[in-house]
C-alpha cells in the first residue's frame, strides 16, 4: 500500500521533475559553465570580477538603487490600499481587486510602450499639461521614468500578497486587542503589522527581484541613456555575442538575489512564528 | 541596418497566423512546387509586397521566409547551423566576418545572368568586404546621415558638429548600435570608421561621452517615428528610412555630412550549409531582375544598385540626393569592415562606458 502510494506520487511529480531538469537545472549549469570559462574554454574568474570595474559597478548600484526605490513606493501604495480593501464590504472589494488586476491582462511590453507615448515630449500628458497652461513634464529617458515604469508594472505583485495576508487576519484578534485596551495605533503596530509581515515579504521579493533584473523597462523608458545591470547582460548576449561575460555577470546577480532572499526569509520565518 | 520594426512585428504576427492556418495545406502543395524549396533569411519589411508570390509562381520553388532584426542576431543562428538557410541578406562587415569564418560558399554566377544589371561601381565598392566579388550580390545600399527638422534647426546642416551643439540639448537622437555611434565620432575626428587603434577609439569614446548630456535618446528603429512625430530636431538615420520619413513629415531633410559617413551594403549570400544552392541562385537572379528590383525599391524605399530598376524610376527620384548622393561626397564615405574579435571587444567595452556614464 505504502509503495503504491509512493509510486503514484513519483508518477505525478514526474512531469514537473522533467520540466525542472530540462528548463531550470540544465540551463543553470550551463550559465555556471559559461560564466566560469573564457572563449577558449579555460577556467577563469575574470567574468565575475569584471563587475568591480567602474562602468559595471555603476550599473549594478543604479539597478539596486532604482529597484529598492520602486519596492518602497510599491509598498507605500499597496499597504494603505490593502487596509482599505480589508475594511470594505465583499462586493466592492472584489471589484477593486479586479480593477488592479485588469491591466495585467494586457501585455507587459505594450503597457510599457504606452507609457513612452504618454511621457514623450509631445506626448499625451504634456499635451494635457500644455492645454491647462502648466509647465511640461520632462521625465522620459531619465531614471524617474524607469522607476515609474517599474512601480506601474510590478504594483499588482505587491498588492495581492499584502491584501491576501491582511484578509487572513482574524477579526477576533483585532477585537481582542481592542478589548485589552489597545488604541488604534497600538493595534496596528503591535497586531496588524506583525501579522502581515509574510505578505510584505513575499510582495517585496516579487517586486524587488524583477525590478533588479529588468532590461526592457530601462530600454523603453530610459531611451538607452540609463544602463542597468540587466541591460549590460542583455547586450553581452546579443550585440557583443559574448556569452561568457554575460553568464558571469548573471551569476553575480544571482548571488545578490540569493542574499536578499535569505535576509527576507529570516524575517518571514520570525513573522510566521509569532503569528500562528 | 534596421528596418521598420513595428511593421515587421505586425507582419510577423500576420505570417504566424496565416502559416498556422495553412500548416496542413502546405504539405499537399508538392504538386504546386515541383522545384523544391528555397529558405530565405532577410531583414524584416525588406522585400516588395508580392515579390515572393511572383517568384513562387514563375519558378515553381516554394519560399520559406524568415526574418531578422540585426546582423548580430542573425550571425549566431547561422553559425550554430541550427537552421540551414539557402540565401541570406546580411550587411557588409558581417558578410566579411561570415566569409572569414568559412560560413559562406561562392556563388555560381552562370546561374545568375541578371548580375549584368548590377552597376559596376557597386560591385567595386563591395570588394571592401568581398574582394573577389565571388560571395555576394548587392541588394540594397545607402549611407548614414543626419535627418533634421527644418522648422527646428535654422542654420544649414552639413557637418557632424551639429550633434555636439549645446543649442540642441535634448533634441538629438543617436543610433544605439556600437559601430554606427562610433562611426559618427570617428568621422568627426577625421579617423577611419574601421579604426582599430586604441588611442583613436578612446578619443572617439570621450567625444561620445561629452555628447551624452545633449542626447535625448539612443534608439534604433524609433528614430524614424520620433522624427516624424517632431519629438526631436536632429537624428542619425539610414538613408533608406529618410525617404519614408519625408513622405510622412515634409519638414524633414536628410544630409550626408561633409566629413564623410558610412556607406553600407546589404547583399545576398549563400551559406556554406545551404541545402538548395541552385534555388538560392535562382532567388538571387530573380532579385536582380529590373522589374523585381523596382518593385522592391518602390515598397521599401532603400537605394537599389540595379541599373535596370533605375531606368524605370522617374527623373525626380534619380536626382534625389538621398538615394544617389554626389560622387565627391561618396568618396569621403567608407564601408564597414569586420575588425576581428579583439577590436570588437574594445568597441564593446568603450560603448558600454559611454552608455553607463
Amino acid at each position: 500500500m505504502k509503495i503504491k502510494k509512493n509510486l503514484s506520487k513519483t508518477l505525478l511529480a514526474g512531469p514537473y521533475l522533467v520540466w525542472m531538469i530540462a528548463f531550470t537545472i540544465i540551463p543553470l549549469c550551463m550559465v555556471g559553465v559559461y560564466g566560469l570559462t573564457d572563449r577558449t574554454g579555460v577556467f577563469t574568474m575574470d567574468n565575475l570580477t569584471l563587475l568591480a570595474q567602474r562602468g559595471y559597478m555603476k550599473a549594478l548600484l543604479l539597478s539596486l538603487g532604482l529597484s529598492l526605490l520602486s519596492t518602497v513606493i510599491c509598498l507605500a501604495l499597496s499597504y494603505p490600499l490593502a487596509m482599505i480593501l480589508r475594511s470594505r464590504g465583499n462586493g466592492r472589494k472584489g471589484f477593486m481587486v479586479f480593477l488592479f488586476i485588469l491591466p495585467m491582462w494586457m501585455n507587459f511590453l505594450l503597457r510599457t510602450l504606452a507609457w513612452r507615448t504618454l511621457l514623450e515630449k509631445n506626448g499625451v500628458i504634456n499635451a494635457l499639461l500644455d492645454l491647462m497652461g502648466l509647465p511640461s513634464l520632462q521625465i522620459i529617458n531619465t531614471p524617474a521614468a524607469i522607476v515609474l515604469g517599474m512601480v506601474y508594472n510590478f504594483l499588482p505583485f505587491m498588492i495581492l500578497p499584502v491584501y491576501n495576508c491582511l484578509m487572513k487576519i482574524d477579526n477576533d484578534v483585532i477585537n481582542a486587542a481592542k478589548d485589552l485596551g489597545a488604541n488604534a495605533f497600538q493595534t496596528f503596530f503591535r497586531v496588524i503589522l506583525p501579522l502581515s509581515v509574510p505578505g510584505i515579504i513575499s510582495g517585496v521579493t516579487m517586486v524587488f527581484i524583477p525590478a533588479l533584473t529588468t532590461f526592457v523597462i530601462s530600454d523603453l523608458l530610459g531611451g538607452g541613456k540609463v544602463l542597468l545591470i540587466g541591460n549590460i547582460i542583455e547586450q553581452k548576449f546579443t550585440t557583443a555575442n559574448n556569452w561568457h561575460v554575460g553568464s558571469g555577470l548573471s551569476l553575480v546577480l544571482m548571488i545578490f538575489i540569493l542574499i536578499s532572499m535569505a535576509v527576507l526569509n529570516k524575517y518571514d520565518k520570525n513573522g510566521e512564528g509569532n503569528a500562528f | 541596418m534596421t528596418k521598420r520594426n513595428y511593421f515587421f512585428l505586425a507582419a510577423a504576427l500576420v505570417i504566424s497566423f496565416t502559416s498556422a492556418g495553412c500548416g496542413s495545406s502546405r504539405e499537399d502543395n508538392s504538386g504546386r512546387y515541383p522545384n523544391g524549396q528555397v529558405i530565405v533569411y532577410n531583414w524584416g519589411e525588406y522585400i516588395g509586397e508580392d515579390v515572393i508570390a511572383k517568384f513562387e509562381e514563375e519558378t515553381g520553388i516554394q519560399v520559406i521566409y524568415d526574418m531578422f532584426e540585426t546582423n548580430e542576431e542573425m550571425y549566431p543562428k547561422v553559425e550554430s547551423g541550427a537552421v540551414a538557410y539557402d540565401v541570406i541578406c546580411p550587411s557588409d562587415y558581417m558578410i566579411q566576418k561570415m566569409r572569414e569564418n568559412g560560413l559562406l560558399q561562392p556563388i555560381d554566377f552562370s546561374n545568375v545572368p541578371n548580375l549584368k544589371y548590377i552597376g559596376s561601381e557597386y560591385l567595386e565598392y563591395s570588394r571592401a568586404f568581398d574582394p573577389e566579388n565571388s560571395y555576394s550580390v548587392p541588394y540594397c545600399w545607402g549611407t548614414v546621415g543626419i535627418l533634421y527638422n527644418k522648422t527646428m534647426v535654422e542654420e544649414p546642416v552639413d557637418s557632424w558638429d551639429i550633434l555636439w551643439d549645446p543649442k540642441y540639448k535634448n533634441e538629438i537622437l543617436m543610433q544605439k548600435s556600437v559601430r554606427d555611434a562610433f562611426a559618427v565620432a570617428e568621422k568627426k575626428l577625421d579617423f577611419s570608421l574601421n579604426s582599430t587603434s586604441e588611442p583613436e577609439l578612446a578619443a572617439a569614446r570621450d567625444l561620445l561621452i561629452e555628447q551624452k548630456p545633449l542626447v535625448q535618446a539612443y534608439v534604433i528603429d524609433q528614430v524614424r517615428d520620433m522624427m516624424i512625430g517632431n519629438e526631436a530636431a536632429i537624428g542619425v538615420i539610414y538613408s533608406g528610412e529618410a525617404l519614408y520619413t519625408q513622405e510622412e513629415n515634409e519638414n524633414l531633410e536628410y544630409v550626408i555630412p561633409k566629413e564623410g559617413s558610412n556607406l553600407w551594403f546589404d547583399s545576398w549570400v549563400i551559406p556554406a550549409n545551404a541545402p538548395n544552392k541552385k534555388n538560392a541562385e535562382a532567388w538571387i537572379n530573380f532579385m536582380c531582375r529590373p522589374d523585381i528590383a523596382y518593385d522592391n525599391f518602390d515598397y521599401i524605399t532603400y537605394g537599389t544598385p540595379n541599373t535596370g530598376a533605375m531606368e524605370m524610376m522617374d527623373e525626380e527620384l534619380l536626382e534625389n540626393p538621398v538615394l544617389f548622393p554626389d560622387e565627391e561626397l561618396l568618396e569621403e564615405c567608407e564601408v564597414f569592415q569586420y575588425l576581428g574579435p579583439d577590436a570588437e571587444a574594445i568597441y564593446d567595452e568603450y560603448w558600454m562606458e559611454v552608455l553607463s556614464e
